[in-house]
């Protein structure tokens, strides 16, 4: 076999680190179509397309990819369609380095990068928003009679995506959102610089466009209860995401300059904090920050801390880079924006400068032991390594549990040990009939694509589940 | 959307407002709360329902002017809406039948004493009702209250109505005066509600505080509204706003509630170089 193509991946255009970890604008710049067509022909079609078996929902991979090698968007766009209803979503914060392209072909090569699949994606779906937007529209035009009406709890990839199967499959399909904006993480965790809110928005518009109607504060258990949408619907499905974050629950805690991720990036993202005073909503700039944890939610808030001007921003992770859990992408960018990395290092006490306000974080030194129940080597304490970080502001993203606010006022509804709800993770059923459940209220949290995958499950059983109850006997 | 349907000026710079929420205002229950935002660009804020008209779709806010948001939401007309109201929120008050509740309020605390102080006479309660502030023009609702109190007595710093003294001191005169109180709530700013809670400890009364800290969600998402009680980290949004006044940390209480100081001045500078000189001053 002749391989008469690059060995890596085509190169992407990206925000030089100095300017971007100055700004809140998008870092990478994305292909244009011709870089894409490039890049596509670098998928050699195998016959065996592991790719499609990496991908969460099994999208058609090599086949939206020859059409861009053809220049087809307008197919490629139909192809990624059928499978998803966020591309654009997908193609910038899915994992792909341990799906689809972990899997590829090419990348099996020695000495080969794999194909980049999910800059790929990410091309099409911003060709076809910039391309077709209005024709998508009209084509999708809701038709009158409805099979029946579907309530979607939560407004996050996995609601979205019931959300946009049920209704392309002619249901009446209404979201309740808790939030005064729809997208869940996608508007309130993930920065701008990541996933820009107009590509979110542009995702949701698409969906209105398919009849969806998405209502935003309504909390339910509080502004409506489970009882009446039941009364209301002939489904629901719950998609709460996990909301509550978590706390080390050392001392200094509450101390003012210690928050929590959630906190610190829902101010900045779902408020525009980062405009302030524009929008009203304030966010602390601090000079010094400690970011506690090693997941993606751990490098969004490093990277915001670094745009809003901090001098020094330091992660301390418990583990080592092996273990990171955040794509291998966003660490590589955190590195590039001058972003420290304290490994086997643990955080114990949030030090008070007298005040009331966060004056130093005081941390310990940690080994590998023995694997914990995860496999991973459990870290622990080395007795006598302690050492302080000056810090003005840190920031804990160890992790959210569920959100109780609803599932307190549902008890009929069975959880697991986890206290996440009980569900089957094909079709979403949960104890209660005609109720389903999908995304990281299930799972607890996972990612974006999971929780989609969730999503096109249940839209099927729910589908069945509604034939079935309304079949004339 | 939801429209204001009528405006009073209850004091200086307090406003008292009925607007349009028919879901919020069917689920209500005392001691709960809704989280506003006024315009795209605004702030999300918390404030108690003071009272709600299932039957008419309506809730009702009362408001002090204290910065930006609250400034904002001033020049608002019968007519015009509120961008954003979700609620109710927080857990609501535990009404029961106690036998004789002492209800202490204070400043705009009051408002969010009323619904209490309602719901605890419904349900049988022999209500004594204490409302405290500077000046007697700063003492609001007290028609309100008297409708659903059995006794209700007021304090003003100055003198100028009722008690001279502050709210404690009127606290303890209704135990001298030989009154069994079951249970107490106290209601008001942060200072008050620490000092009601030590007087309560003093006369070994059991108290309930409603700890209006800083919030964004109000659903128990971001842990920005953290309190520590009873030596636990308690998320205020969703496990209060209630909690029992002998165990709060009110130093710490009291200095989360100062941590945008700084931005919250040059929010309202920049709003007030937008509007100039405004009554608030
Ligand atoms: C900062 C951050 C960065 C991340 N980065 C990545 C990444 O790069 N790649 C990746 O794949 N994943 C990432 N994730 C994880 C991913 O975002 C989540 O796994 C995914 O969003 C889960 O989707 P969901 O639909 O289950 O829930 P969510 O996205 O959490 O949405 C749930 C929605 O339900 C609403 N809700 C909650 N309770 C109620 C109620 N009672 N009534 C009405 N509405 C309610 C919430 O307000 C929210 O909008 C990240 C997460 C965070 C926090
Ligand atoms: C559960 C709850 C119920 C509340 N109910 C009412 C109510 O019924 N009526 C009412 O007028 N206010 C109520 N508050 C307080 C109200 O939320 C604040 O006054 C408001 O957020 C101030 O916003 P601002 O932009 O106008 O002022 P900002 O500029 O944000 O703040 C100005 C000043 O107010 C203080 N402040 C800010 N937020 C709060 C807060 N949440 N609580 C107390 N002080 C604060 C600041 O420390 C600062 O000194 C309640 C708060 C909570 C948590
Ligand atoms: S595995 Fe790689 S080479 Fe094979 S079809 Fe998928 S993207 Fe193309
Ligand atoms: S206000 Fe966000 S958790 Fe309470």
């Amino acid at each position: 076999m002749a391989l008469d193509f690059s060995k890596e991946k085509t190169p992407i255009k990206e925000q030089e680190p100095k300017v971007r970890s100055k700004n809140f604008e998008e870092v990478c710049l994305g292909y244009t179509v011709e870089e894409g067509i490039l890049e596509a022909g670098r998928c050699i079609d195998c016959k065996t397309k592991p790719c499609v078996a990496g991908c969460p929902v099994a999208i058609d991979i090599p086949g939206f990819i020859k059409c861009i090698k053809n220049n087809d968007m307008p197919g490629a766009a139909a192809i990624l369609d059928e499978y998803t209803n966020l591309p654009a979503v997908c193609g910038r914060v899915c994992p792909q380095e341990t799906q689809c392209e972990e899997l590829c072909t090419v990348g099996k090569i020695k000495g080969f990068e794999p194909v980049a699949i999910g800059k790929l994606e990410r091309l099409v779906a911003d060709w076809k928003y910039a391309n077709t937007k209005k024709e998508v529209a009209k084509k999708s035009k809701k038709s009158d009679v409805k099979m029946g009406k579907v309530a979607v709890i939560g407004s996050g990839p996995a609601g979205l995506t019931v959300a946009g199967d049920l209704a392309k499959l002619g249901y009446e399909v209404k979201i309740y959102e808790a939030l005064h904006a729809a997208g869940g993480v996608l508007t309130y965790g993930i920065p701008e610089f990541r996933l820009p809110m107009k590509i979110v928005e542009m995702e949701i518009g698409a969906m209105k466009d398919l009849g969806i109607d998405i209502e935003c504060n309504v909390v339910v258990g509080k502004t409506i209860t489970m009882q009446e949408i039941m009364q209301e619907f002939d489904a629901c499905f719950i998609a709460v995401g996990a909301g509550t974050p978590l706390f080390q629950g050392i001392t200094g805690t509450n101390l003012n300059g210690v928050y929590s991720a959630s906190e610190y990036l829902t101010r900045i993202n779902l408020m525009h904090g980062y405009k302030f005073p524009e929008y009203d909503t304030p966010v602390i700039k601090s000079k010094n920050v400690v970011v506690i944890g090693g997941g993606n939610v751990a490098m969004d808030a490093a990277r915001c801390a670094k745009r809003l001007g901090a001098k020094n921003v330091t992660i301390v992770y418990r583990r080592t880079l092996k273990e990171l859990p955040a794509r291998i992408e966003e660490y590589h960018h955190a590195v590039e924006e001058d972003i420290n990395f304290n490994w086997l290092t643990n955080p114990i006490e949030y030090v008070n400068d007298g005040k009331g306000q966060l004056c130093a974080v005081k941390c310990i030194k940690m080994e590998l032991g023995e694997p914990d129940d995860s496999g991973r080597r459990r870290p622990v304490p080395i007795e006598g390594s302690e050492f302080t970080f000056d810090a003005d502001c840190a920031i804990e993203a160890i992790g959210q549990a569920s959100n109780k606010i609803l599932l307190d006022t549902f008890p009929e509804l069975k959880l697991n040990k986890w206290g996440n709800i009980e569900a089957d993770p094909e079709t979403g059923e949960t104890s209660v009939p005609g109720i389903f459940a999908g995304g990281d209220i299930v799972t607890g949290a996972a990612t974006v694509i999971l929780a989609m995958g969730a999503g096109k499950g249940a839209a099927v059983a729910i589908d069945s589940y509604i034939k079935n109850r309304y079949k004339p006997k | 959307m939801f429209t204001i349907v009528s405006k009073k000026n209850i004091a200086p710079q307090e406003f008292d407002i009925w607007v349009e929420a028919p879901r919020i205002a069917k689920h209500t229950k005392a001691g709960q709360f809704v989280v506003i935002r006024i315009d795209e660009c605004g702030e999300r804020i918390p404030l108690t329902i003071a009272d709600n008209d299932e039957k008419k779709g309506l809730i009702r806010l009362i408001f002090q002017v204290i910065g930006n948001t609250t400034a904002k939401m001033s020049t608002l007309e019968v007519g015009d809406s509120i961008l954003d109201i979700s609620g109710p929120l927080g857990t609501p008050s535990e009404i029961k039948n106690y036998g004789t509740v002492l209800m202490v309020g204070g400043g705009v605390g009051i408002a969010a004493l009323y619904p209490i102080i309602k719901a605890l006479k419904l349900a049988g309660n022999k209500v004594i009702t204490i409302l405290g502030g500077r000046t007697s023009d700063l003492v609001i609702m007290k028609e309100d209250c008297a409708e659903y109190s059995d006794e209700l007595i007021i304090t003003t710093d100055d003198g100028s109505e009722g008690m001279k003294g502050v709210v404690t001191g009127a606290m303890e005169m209704v135990v001298e005066k030989g009154e069994e109180i079951d249970h107490c709530w106290c209601i008001g700013p942060s200072i008050m509600m620490k000092y009601g809670a030590i007087t309560a400890k003093k006369l070994n009364l059991p108290i309930f505080v409603s700890l209006n800290s800083l919030m964004i969600d109000g659903t128990g998402m971001c842990g920005c509204c953290r309190v520590t009680v009873d030596n636990k980290i308690r998320f205020a949004c969703v496990d209060g706003p209630e909690f029992d006044g002998l165990k709060v940390d009110w130093d710490e209480f009291m200095s989360r509630l100062t941590q945008y100081k700084k931005e919250e001045k040059a929010s309202m500078k920049k709003y007030e170089t937008e509007v100039g000189e405004q009554p608030w001053h």
